[in-house]
């Protein structure tokens, strides 16, 4: 039977367009002058510079990890890159009541209103433009509660005690290549902080924007929950279309204090590149929790649909007795994408517990890898782990892979594994198609309910934006 | 309103229906018999526009249009309707979700407003009646771990929603017990209408004891052999395939 399961088109990338606005940019390539420019520009204290520029020294003496992800590209030359760049405008950042019409204008594109008036309800917005935060929403509501909300650079200023306690805490400079290069440049990000007792009032979300040709982005996210607060934090993501591949290497860390809850949720839609594998954002991603509290609860929930190339782990250390960790993903790869990823759940406390539940989903010719890590240490006694890792071939040029690693140090632990791999055949999309939708319509169908299980981790607003995205990356996958 | 003329269609490159004239008109119910491997879920299939299938001579034309020349969603919006033998399984998609989906594609490509997710349950609960279901079988992810009888009565439920003007029953009674076949057959018989017409597509004759049908075809080897009225289908059962294709195989 041939099958019309085959050829591929890609649909038109929505947000591929270009911001042309004035930027104030860094030179060139990398070098530690550009390291102490970047914190010169950003005000910042000695104790940061220092802290890049080991950062730095450290990453000179590392290499990109090509050996061990199943991701092929060339490798990148840092020099060809810029470190920085922030749109110029003639009010100072930060501030909405007088930001840029054509940055306002962007995130209108974009569906993310920043003014007042039309602010998503409920959500409070952290808006970054290439290396800079163009401004936070909701902000003065939010500190009413006693949550602090705002970009990193704000965090480093208002509140430096907070960002040098946390800061590298959970992912630290050292860690691998990317979280060191980012430790090194870092421009801006988000900061979170919910004081103790304090459920956040409202839904947290930052948009990141890459505009700039030749420039990577280089954000650091941190959020700190005390005892027995709670937040929902979501993130989401679009860049131009370009010809040129541009890096992505962001850094994330959550620290949950007893009885805290950190929901954390990514909506990943950089641009992927044409059909034939030209341009893309190579997002090279170390996000990482510590559930350094007594029954606290850390839950990852991503949805990657973009990206040439994705290489990120979500992953948490329950190091507190009874806490959890959760991780949700949904990784779609068509036309030529890549991605690698997965998590690492490592319990140290006893009774700690782990889910995890990727769906994996190819077409095309994207290739699309599952790795994870379930570590028991000799002291987490009753930990407990399930894993369910489902992939989903649309097609017969595309792949799916599955790299589970199990570590168990503790013999009353109780580690579960399940995989199972599917292929949207020929009868499903028929059966759909007999009762009167058409392929587009019913190929969403069967992925949505391949994907339910994860749709129904996201905060309510975005799991539909979540479904409608699904339907675009997969536009044109099938003839 | 369905007219089949010199059918001929192949799937990976054996011709499998040899050449099928059949007239089925409005009000009607034919029943399409024959021996395992004779074509009948194949002419099931090719009226429904699967892709595995292709037809290399003839025509069908449905209510005048060339059904040939129309997609398989397009022909699901005009009215056809395949009970399939086995039924596709969607995890993930409840079966309200699903069928009010369906439902509402077709009445957008009549041009008529979409109905939401509560008017639909009105609906719904007078056509599970019919199939005496509860609504909890809504809830569950379409044929996901249903039993070979819930899947062909989920098939029923479906048709009784969507209101096909003309049904094709790819082989719904094989593999149920009585009771179910029961409920298939008022199922059926809750469709038969003047404006409506049915295609049952069966080896054995004991649907028909509960669906009477108007003409009875038997195919054999890709052809039809025999045409006849409800009689036929006795004889069948009485004297099995083998006699008739004896017959025809003496007669050619």
């Amino acid at each position: 039977m041939s099958s019309p399961v085959e050829s591929l088109v890609n649909k038109e990338y929505k947000y591929g367009f270009v911001t042309d606005i004035e930027a104030d940019e860094a030179p060139m390539g990398l070098s530690e002058d550009i390291v102490r420019l970047i914190s010169a520009k950003k005000g910042e204290p000695e104790w940061l510079l220092d802290w890049r520029l080991k950062a730095y020294r450290g990453w000179l003496k590392m290499s990109e990890p090509h050996n061990w992800p199943n991701i092929k590209y060339e490798p990148v030359n840092y020099q060809a890159l810029r470190y920085y760049s922030a749109p110029k405008t003639k009010t100072p950042l930060g501030s909405l009541d007088d930001v840029d019409p054509k940055l306002l204008e962007t995130y209108q594109k974009l569906g993310i209103p920043l003014t007042e008036q039309k602010l998503l309800a409920g959500v409070a917005v952290d808006a970054i433009f290439d290396s800079v935060s163009v401004g936070t929403t909701y902000k003065a509501k939010l500190a009413e509660a006693g949550v602090i909300f705002c970009s990193f650079g704000e965090a480093v200023r208002e509140h430096p005690e907070l960002v040098r306690k946390y800061l590298g805490s959970v992912v630290p400079a050292s860690d691998n290549f990317f979280a060191a290069l980012n430790a090194a440049v870092f421009s801006d990000g988000s900061f979170v902080f919910v004081p103790k007792g304090v459920r956040c009032p409202m839904e947290l979300s930052t948009y990141f924007r890459i505009n700039a040709a030749d420039t990577g982005q280089f954000e650091r996210t941190l959020i700190v929950a005390e005892e027995g607060a709670s937040v929902s934090y979501l993130e989401g993501c679009t860049a131009p279309k370009r010809d040129e591949n541009q890096l992505h290497a962001a850094v994330v860390e959550l620290v949950a204090l007893d009885d805290a809850t950190i929901k954390y949720s990514t909506v990943q839609n950089w641009y992927a590149g044409d059909a034939q594998g030209k341009g893309g954002i190579y997002n090279f991603v170390t996000k990482r929790g510590k559930c350094i509290g007594v029954s606290s609860k850390i839950s990852w929930t991503q949805v990657e649909t973009g990206s040439a190339i994705t290489w990120k782990y979500p992953s948490v250390i329950l190091q507190g007795d009874n806490s959890v960790g959760e991780f949700y993903s949904v990784a779609v790869v068509n036309g030529m994408q890549q991605a690698d990823t997965g998590t690492k759940m490592i319990h140290l406390g006893k009774n700690t517990r782990s889910t995890i539940v990727s769906k994996g989903i190819s077409a095309g010719q994207g290739q699309n890898s599952y790795r994870g890590l379930v570590k028991v240490l000799p002291k987490a006694a009753g930990a407990r782990n399930y894993t369910q890792c489902d992939s989903m071939l649309i097609g017969n040029r595309c792949g799916a892979h599955t790299f589970p690693y199990i570590d168990v140090q503790n013999s009353t632990a109780s580690v579960e594994h399940e995989a199972s791999t599917s292929k949207i055949g020929e009868d499903q999309i028929f059966y759909l198609k007999q009762r009167g939708l058409n392929t587009e319509n019913a190929i969403s169908m069967i992925v949505n309910g391949f994907c339910k299980e994860v749709f129904k981790e996201l905060p309510m607003e975005f799991a539909v934006e979540a479904q409608k995205l699904l339907g675009v990356s997969l536009e044109g996958s099938v003839g | 309103m369905l007219e089949i003329r010199g059918l001929r269609a192949s799937a990976g490159g054996k011709e499998i229906l040899k050449g099928i004239d059949l007239t089925v008109n409005a009000g009607e119910i034919h029943a399409v018999m024959g021996p395992n491997g004779s074509g009948k879920s194949t002419l099931a299939q090719v009226l429904a526009g699967h892709p595995a299938y292709e037809v290399t001579a003839g025509e069908v034309l449905y209510e005048g249009n060339d059904l040939l020349d129309m997609d398989p969603e397009v022909r699901a919006q005009a009215g056809i309707f395949l009970a399939f033998q086995y039924p596709v399984e969607i995890p993930g998609i409840s079966n309200a979700y699903f069928l009010r989906a369906a439902y509402n594609e077709i009445r957008k490509s009549k041009g008529l407003e979409e109905v939401d997710s509560m008017d639909f349950l009105d609906l719904l609960e007078q056509k599970l009646q019919l199939v005496e279901w509860g609504p909890e079988i809504m809830s569950r992810a379409v044929n996901s771990g249903f039993s070979g009888g819930e899947k062909k009565r989920n098939e029923i439920l479906q048709m009784a929603v969507l209101e096909p003007r003309l049904a094709i029953l790819d082989e719904t009674d094989s593999g149920l017990d009585i009771d179910a076949l029961r409920i298939v057959a008022s199922g059926v018989n809750a469709l038969r209408k003047p404006d409506n017409a049915i295609i049952i597509v069966t080896h054995y004759q004991r649907l028909l004891n509960y669906i009477v049908p108007d003409r009875v075809h038997v195919l054999s080897a890709g052809r039809i052999v025999r045409s006849g009225g409800k009689d036929l289908a006795l004889e069948l059962e009485a004297r099995g395939y083998e006699w008739l294709e004896q017959e025809v195989g003496a007669a050619s």
